[in-house]
């Protein structure tokens, strides 16, 4: 599967306070309007700006924090493709599998604002359209790649009824 | 082979011999929700079909976060939990009953489970030797329709902590400490074990403290082995037959080992805007505060509250708002028959409800622009209290007592 988008990039150490601020938990039943603040206190303009099929680049530690899985889900709402990082906290990572939402682990330094990325999931490729780069990232293990090609977890357990990790 | 307490409990609790690295489906003892991730994890429950939960007396729904409810769409998150509850049979923790960390660690932690929640600081329940682990809202939902999780067995990083500690530091000082010596992301997919001559002294109440915030820096889990100090925790809340002695076996590999004499650690405090960002009290003798925040999962415990009365007793706070918040109904009917709510109160501050309070900045002591805020809570992120353009400083309830004090941050040295 090939996704196509722009990067937004951050910096190290983005919380899921910083994706989606406490200050909202109101919203939290209201996905859509939750979705409006996304990232706002560091890039006021992420949620108007993102398109369809559009990259989120992090550093080191991206998602730190609560277990909000609203982090990934309002990513994805506003149409998120994938998310870039050097590397992620634990229960963002896994809730990002969750939903169906791909984080893939790269060296994401050398990654700009406004590139133009083309990523091959199967393939493990990052093309960085707009420096003329290709990156590798990270191959998930086994039992979450099972989790995302099905679409995420919901879907994966309707499919095979029980956990068919480990076998 | 010689195990790690990780190991060893998700191997026992699987069924099947497992190391660090290894993928095991468990059951689960226990798996929580909480009032900001429980509406999502009831949507998530319905629209995966599920029907039935699989252990209705050990999944339970705890509102606990915005509590009592300061906007009508939480009203209605609440009324939702509550709903599910009544037609499933999950077991309700409403308004005022507590922080859901505080209330697992008085009703189901215990050594060898394993327990899962929606909630990232569900790591206190280590503290009772338990692999207590934080997950978001999908991973609970499949847990409360299956009864069990998948978990990679985590590797362990052994924090072996000697010595004694010196007057006015605590369990917290060295958490914050360990988490500066780590970093924020030091010990991230790992399991923290703690050991040495110092853990076996602490009351469960330390522990909870340290276990609370191994997430601070990256763990999966917090673990303490189990010893006479949790049988006799079990033992005084009813629940002496949750006790089993567990610990890792001798020659258990280890990712790596981190030695701490104690007695060199001094009042410590987190700096905005990430826990790892330390400093001594003393350092930043010079900052004043706003508001000062006693309670929370990591700190609002009854000997947080009495460190704090002992502090407090017949002085008075400095020009601030002093907001104390007892992290279940149990600890504050027990503060106030100690009278530590009396001496808080004469000190000038206000209590709160059980709960989460002012730590998660949906109500009860928002910040303002500009102001800053000592905080026994366990996490300090730009807009944590619910505005980014606050700042936040996280240290021990004798910090923060001495600094309400004074109204600024203040080593409790002066005061003890």
């Amino acid at each position: 599967m090939e996704l196509k988008g722009k990067v937004f990039k951050f910096g190290d150490d983005i919380s899921t306070d910083h994706i989606i601020p406490g200050r909202f938990f109101h919203l939290r039943s209201n996905i859509p309007e939750l979705a409006k603040h996304t990232l706002e206190d560091v890039n006021p303009e992420f949620a108007s700006k993102v398109k369809k099929g559009d990259f989120v680049v992090g550093g080191n530690n991206f998602g730190l924090g609560s277990s909000r899985e609203h982090a990934p889900l309002v990513l994805k709402t506003l149409g998120v493709s994938a998310v870039l990082v050097k590397s992620s906290a634990r229960i963002f990572f896994r809730n990002a599998i969750n939903i169906g939402l791909p984080v893939l682990v790269c060296d994401t330094a050398s990654i700009s604002e406004d590139d133009e990325l083309v990523v091959d999931l199967a393939g493990g490729t990052i093309k960085d359209v707009t420096r003329g780069i290709e990156l590798t990232f990270v191959a998930f293990p086994d039992a979450m790649l099972k989790i995302l090609s099905e679409g995420g977890l919901l879907p994966y357990i309707k499919k095979y009824g029980d956990f068919v990790v480990g076998k | 082979m010689a195990k790690t307490l990780a190991e060893k409990i998700l191997s026992e609790r699987a069924g099947i011999d497992v190391r660090a690295g290894g993928i095991v489906v468990t059951p689960v003892d226990l798996a929580f929700v909480q009032d900001g991730t429980g509406p999502l994890a009831v949507r998530q429950f319905q629209s995966g079909g599920f029907t039935r939960l699989a252990q209705p007396q050990q999944t339970v729904l705890y509102i606990d976060h915005a509590s009592p409810s300061p906007a009508k769409e939480l009203s209605n998150d609440h009324a939702l939990l509550r709903q599910f509850s009544r037609e499933k049979g999950a077991v309700l923790s409403d308004v005022g009953e507590g922080v859901c960390h505080q209330c697992v660690a008085e009703s189901f932690a215990g050594p060898g489970k394993v327990i899962v929640g929606a909630d990232s600081h569900t790591v206190t329940a280590g503290a009772a030797g338990a692999f207590a682990t934080g997950m978001g809202s999908t991973d609970i939902a499949v847990a409360m329709a299956l009864g069990k999780t998948w978990l990679r067995v985590p590797e362990t990083v052994k924090i072996i902590a000697t010595g004694n500690f010196k007057k006015g530091v605590y369990a917290k000082d060295f958490i914050l400490h360990l988490i500066g010596l780590l970093g924020a992301d030091g010990a991230t997919y790992q399991a923290l074990e703690f050991g040495g001559s110092a853990v076996d002294n602490m009351s469960m109440s330390e522990r909870f403290t340290i276990a609370n915030m191994a997430v601070e820096c990256g763990a999966k889990v917090g673990l303490f082995p189990s010893d006479n100090i949790t049988r006799k925790y079990l033992e005084s809340r009813g629940r002496k037959d949750d006790y089993r002695p567990i610990k890792a076996d001798e020659g258990a590999k280890y990712d790596r080992v981190v030695e701490i004499d104690v007695g060199n650690i001094v009042p410590t405090v987190s700096k905005p805007h990430t826990v790892d960002n330390i400093a001594t009290a003393a350092e930043l003798g010079g900052i004043e505060v706003s508001q000062v925040f006693i309670g929370t999962c990591t700190n609002g415990r009854l000997d947080d509250l009495k460190i704090a009365a002992n502090i407090l007793k017949n002085r008075r706070r400095a020009n601030i708002r002093l907001l104390v918040a007892p992290a279940s109904k149990e600890v504050f009917y027990n503060a106030i028959e100690a009278g530590y709510i009396q001496i808080l109160m004469n000190a000038g501050a206000v209590i709160l409800p059980p709960g989460c309070a002012a730590c998660v900045g949906v109500h009860q002591g928002i910040l303002g622009d500009n102001e800053s805020c000592i905080s026994t809570a366990n996490r300090n992120f730009k807009g944590r209290m619910g505005n980014p353009d606050s700042f936040i400083y996280l240290a021990s309830p004798a910090t923060a007592a001495a600094s309400a004090i004074t109204g600024r941050i203040t080593d409790p040295g002066e005061f003890i």
